[in-house]
C-alpha cells in the first residue's frame, strides 16, 4: 500500500517536470539511419504519387470528359469483363491450385518437389509476352489442347475462355505460393491430433488445415486476382477480343490518342484502388491469426 | 496375455536419418507399457507408427490381430479404435465442448450421444465447469486434460500417451496419471506411454521397454530393467551411478568373484564374460561409521569420503576405495553419519546388488 502512495505522488508531482524534460531533450539525438531509410523510401512512394498526380491534374481539369469516357458502355463493359475473367481464373485456381499448394506444403524436400516448384514459378520469371506465346501456342485452334477443345465447342482464340486461361497462367504462382505458405504454417501436430481422433486425410484437411489457412487463401486469391486483371501481354496474344481493360487502353492509346486512354486509365485507377481497398479491409473478417496453437 | 500390438523389425527413415531400426515390441491386451528412453531415441515416431498415423518403411506390424501392412484400407477404422495424447497440450481455438466433441463428430455420432458423452468425459477429468469456455484460454494442465477427455470420449481400446506430462505441473501430472491408471484398471484399456521420466515409468507401468538410439534395447518388468540392465547404455540411462570394469577370477557357491582395482567383489550374477563391468545403483550402497557385522553374501570394505553432493532430498556421496563409488542416501542419513570429506567409512554392498554385464559390448 505504502509503495503505491509513494509512486502515485511521484507520478502526480513529477509528471509535468518530466514531460518538459523529455521535450527538451527530444531532437538532440537524431537517428540518421531511420531518417535515411525514410528518405529513400519516400522517393519510391513519391514516384507513384507523382505519376498519379500528374495524371489526375490533367483529368480533373476536364471532369466532363472523364465522366463521359468512364461511363461509356465500352469502358464499363470492359472493366466488368476484366474483373469477371479475373474472378473466374481465381475460382479455377482455388479448385486446382489449393490441392497443389497442400501437396507442396506437406511433401518432404526432394528433387522432384524442387522441379515442380520451379514449374509453378515459371510464369513469374518469364517476360509476359513469352507467357502469352506459351498460352497461345497451347490453346490456339491448332494447339495441343486448343484443337481437341475446339472440337467440343470450346474456342479460346479471341474468346472469353482464352482470356481466363491466360490470366490463370500468369496468376497461378501468386495463388499457389501464398496458399502453400499458409498450409505450411499449420502445424502437422494439429493435423495429427485430428487424425488420431478418427479423421481421414480429407476430413482433416477440411476441418483443420483449411479453416486455419483461410486468411492465406483469401490473400492469395486477392493477389492472384490483382495480377490477373492487370495482365496485358499474356492475354492479348490469345484473346485480343473481347477487350479486357488493358487491351482497351492500349487500343485507344494507339487509335484515339492520349486523352481518351488517359481518362480510361484514371477511371481504372479509381475503381481498382477502391475495390482493392475494400478487399484488404475485408481481410479482418476472414479467419484469424490467433487460430493457431 | 493376448498381444494386441505386435511389431517386428520396424524401420523408419526420414531422408538420410534412420530414426527407428529393428524395433520388436509386443504389447499385451490390458497392460500398461512404458516406453522409456532419452529424447530423440525415436519414442514418438514409434508411437505414431503404432497408432497408424504414418507408415513404417519396413517391418511387420499387426494391431488388434490384423496385419496392417496388408490391410492399408482399414487404417482409419483401426485408428478409430485407438487414441493418442501428445506431449504438447494441443487444443483448437473453439469451446471446450467443441474440442471434446471432435472425435465423435468425425465418427458421425448423433447430437444426443455427443452431448451425453462430452459431459461424461469432462466430468471424468474434472473440467465440467469449463464446458463453454474457450479451450485456448485454459492453463496448460487444463488444456492437457481437455485433450485427454477428447481422446476418452471415443472409447479407445488402446491409448497412446506421448510424454503426456512432460510440460505439466506435478498436480496436473498426478491427475492425468490417476485417470489413466483408473481406466486401465476398470476398463482394461491397453496403455502405451512414452516418457523420459524414469520414476513415472516405474510408477505406472506393468512392463518397461527401454528405447535407445532408435531401437528397443530391453523389455521387462521395471525392477528387472532397473536392476539388471543388459548393457552399459541401458545401465547409464536407468540411472546406475557406478559402472566399474573388472575381471572374473572365480566362482563359488553360486557367486561370481570379480577383481577390480585390486579388490575382490562378490556378485550374484552368473559371469556373462571374462571381462566384465559391475553395475551398482547408488541406493544399494550403504555407508557405516564402524565396521558393520558380517552378513552372508555381502561385500564390505573401508573407504574414504571424497565428495558430498546434495541433490535434494538425497545426497550423492562419493567414496574412494581403489575406485570411486557413488552412494545415494537420504540427507537425514548423511547427517546422522556426520559425513565430511576425508572421513574414513565402511562400505557394505550385497552381492545381489552387483550386476554384471560383458565389457566392450555396446558402449557409449
Amino acid at each position: 500500500m505504502k509503495t503505491r502512495v509513494i509512486s502515485d505522488d511521484l507520478l502526480r508531482g513529477g509528471r509535468e517536470a518530466s514531460l518538459t524534460r523529455w521535450k527538451e531533450h527530444r531532437g538532440r539525438y537524431v537517428d540518421w539511419c531511420t531518417v535515411g531509410f525514410c528518405i529513400l523510401g519516400a522517393l519510391l512512394v513519391g514516384i507513384t504519387v507523382l505519376a498519379i498526380a500528374s495524371m489526375a491534374s490533367a483529368e480533373l481539369a476536364n471532369p466532363a470528359h472523364l465522366l463521359e469516357v468512364a461511363t461509356s458502355s465500352e469502358v464499363v463493359g470492359s472493366i466488368l469483363l476484366t474483373f469477371a475473367a479475373g474472378a473466374n481464373a481465381v475460382l479455377l485456381l482455388a479448385l486446382f491450385g489449393t490441392p497443389l499448394a497442400y501437396v507442396l506444403a506437406r511433401a518432404r524436400p526432394s528433387r522432384f518437389k524442387g522441379v515442380v516448384e520451379s514449374i509453378v514459378d515459371i510464369p513469374l520469371i518469364l517476360p509476359h509476352t513469352v507467357a502469352g506465346l506459351l498460352v497461345y501456342l497451347l490453346f490456339m485452334r491448332r494447339g495441343w489442347l486448343g484443337a481437341p477443345l475446339s472440337d467440343i465447342g470450346l474456342a479460346f482464340e479471341d474468346a472469353y475462355p482464352g482470356t481466363v486461361v491466360a490470366m490463370l497462367f500468369v496468376a497461378s504462382p501468386f495463388y499457389v505460393n501464398t496458399v502453400r505458405e499458409g498450409f505450411e504454417k499449420v502445424p502437422v501436430h494439429l493435423e495429427n491430433v485430428a487424425r488420431t481422433l478418427g479423421a481421414g486425410t480429407f476430413t482433416t484437411f477440411r476441418t483443420v488445415t483449411l479453416p486455419l489457412s483461410l486468411r492465406h487463401i483469401y490473400s492469395g486469391a486477392v493477389l492472384a486476382w490483382g495480377r490477373a486483371i492487370g495482365e496485358f501481354a499474356g492475354v492479348v496474344m490469345i484473346a485480343y477480343y473481347p477487350f479486357i481493360i488493358s487491351t482497351l487502353i492500349y487500343y485507344s492509346f494507339t487509335t484515339d490518342g492520349i486523352q481518351t486512354s488517359r481518362s480510361i486509365g484514371f477511371a481504372v485507377i479509381l475503381v481498382s484502388f477502391g475495390v482493392f481497398y475494400l478487399l484488404r479491409r475485408m481481410t479482418r473478417f476472414v479467419g484469424r491469426y490467433d487460430d493457431r496453437v | 496375455m493376448m498381444a494386441i500390438i505386435e511389431a517386428h523389425e520396424i524401420t523408419k527413415v526420414y531422408g538420410n536419418l534412420r530414426v527407428l531400426h529393428d524395433v520388436d515390441l509386443s504389447v499385451g491386451k490390458g497392460e500398461i507399457l512404458a516406453l522409456i528412453g532419452p529424447s530423440g531415441s525415436g519414442k514418438s515416431t514409434l508411437l505414431r507408427i503404432l497408432d497408424l498415423i504414418e507408415p513404417a518403411n519396413s517391418g511387420e506390424l499387426s494391431v488388434f490381430g490384423i496385419d496392417v501392412v496388408q490391410e492399408r484400407g482399414r487404417w482409419l477404422d483401426l485408428r478409430r479404435r485407438m487414441g493418442m495424447l501428445f506431449q504438447r497440450p494441443i487444443v483448437f481455438n473453439a469451446s471446450v465442448y467443441d474440442n471434446v466433441a471432435m472425435g465423435l463428430r468425425y465418427r458421425g455420432a448423433s447430437g444426443d450421444v455427443i452431448d451425453r458423452k462430452v459431459k461424461e468425459a469432462l466430468e471424468a477429468v474434472g473440467l465440467s465447469r469449463y464446458i463453454k469456455s474457450k479451450a485456448t484460454d485454459l492453463s496448460g494442465g487444463e488444456q492437457q486434460r481437455v485433450a485427454l477427455s477428447r481422446v476418452l470420449v471415443t472409447d479407445p481400446e488402446i491409448l497412446f500417451l506421448d510424454e503426456p506430462t512432460a510440460n505439466l505441473d506435478p498436480t496436473s501430472t498426478a491427475t492425468i496419471e490417476r485417470i489413466v491408471t483408473g481406466l486401465n484398471r476398470e476398463l482394461g484399456m491397453t496403455v502405451l506411454i512414452s516418457t523420459h521420466d524414469l520414476s513415472q515409468g516405474q510408477r505406472l507401468a506393468h512392463r518397461i521397454a527401454v528405447m535407445i538410439d532408435g531401437t528397443i534395447a530391453q523389455t521387462g518388468p521395471s525392477h528387472e530393467v532397473f536392476r539388471e540392465p543388459k548393457d552399459r547404455r541401458i545401465a547409464r540411462f536407468v540411472g546406475a551411478e557406478n559402472i566399474i570394469p573388472g575381471r572374473v577370477v572365480s566362482r563359488s557357491n553360486g557367486f561370481t568373484v570379480v577383481e577390480a582395482h585390486g579388490r575382490q567383489m562378490l556378485s550374484a550374477t552368473p559371469p556373462p564374460a571374462e571381462e566384465v563391468e559391475m553395475v551398482v545403483r547408488g541406493e544399494d550402497i550403504s555407508l557405516h561409521r564402524r565396521e558393520p557385522g558380517h552378513e552372508e553374501a555381502e561385500n564390505r570394505f573401508p573407504a574414504t569420503v571424497t565428495g558430498i553432493e546434495p541433490t535434494a532430498p538425497f545426497v550423492n556421496v562419493t567414496v574412494h576405495c581403489g575406485c570411486d563409488l557413488v552412494a545415494l542416501m537420504t540427507a537425514r542419513r548423511a547427517e546422522a553419519l556426520g559425513l565430511h570429506e576425508g572421513m574414513q567409512v565402511w562400505v557394505s554392498l550385497q552381492a545381489k546388488a552387483v550386476h554384471l554385464i560383458a565389457r566392450g559390448g555396446k558402449d557409449r
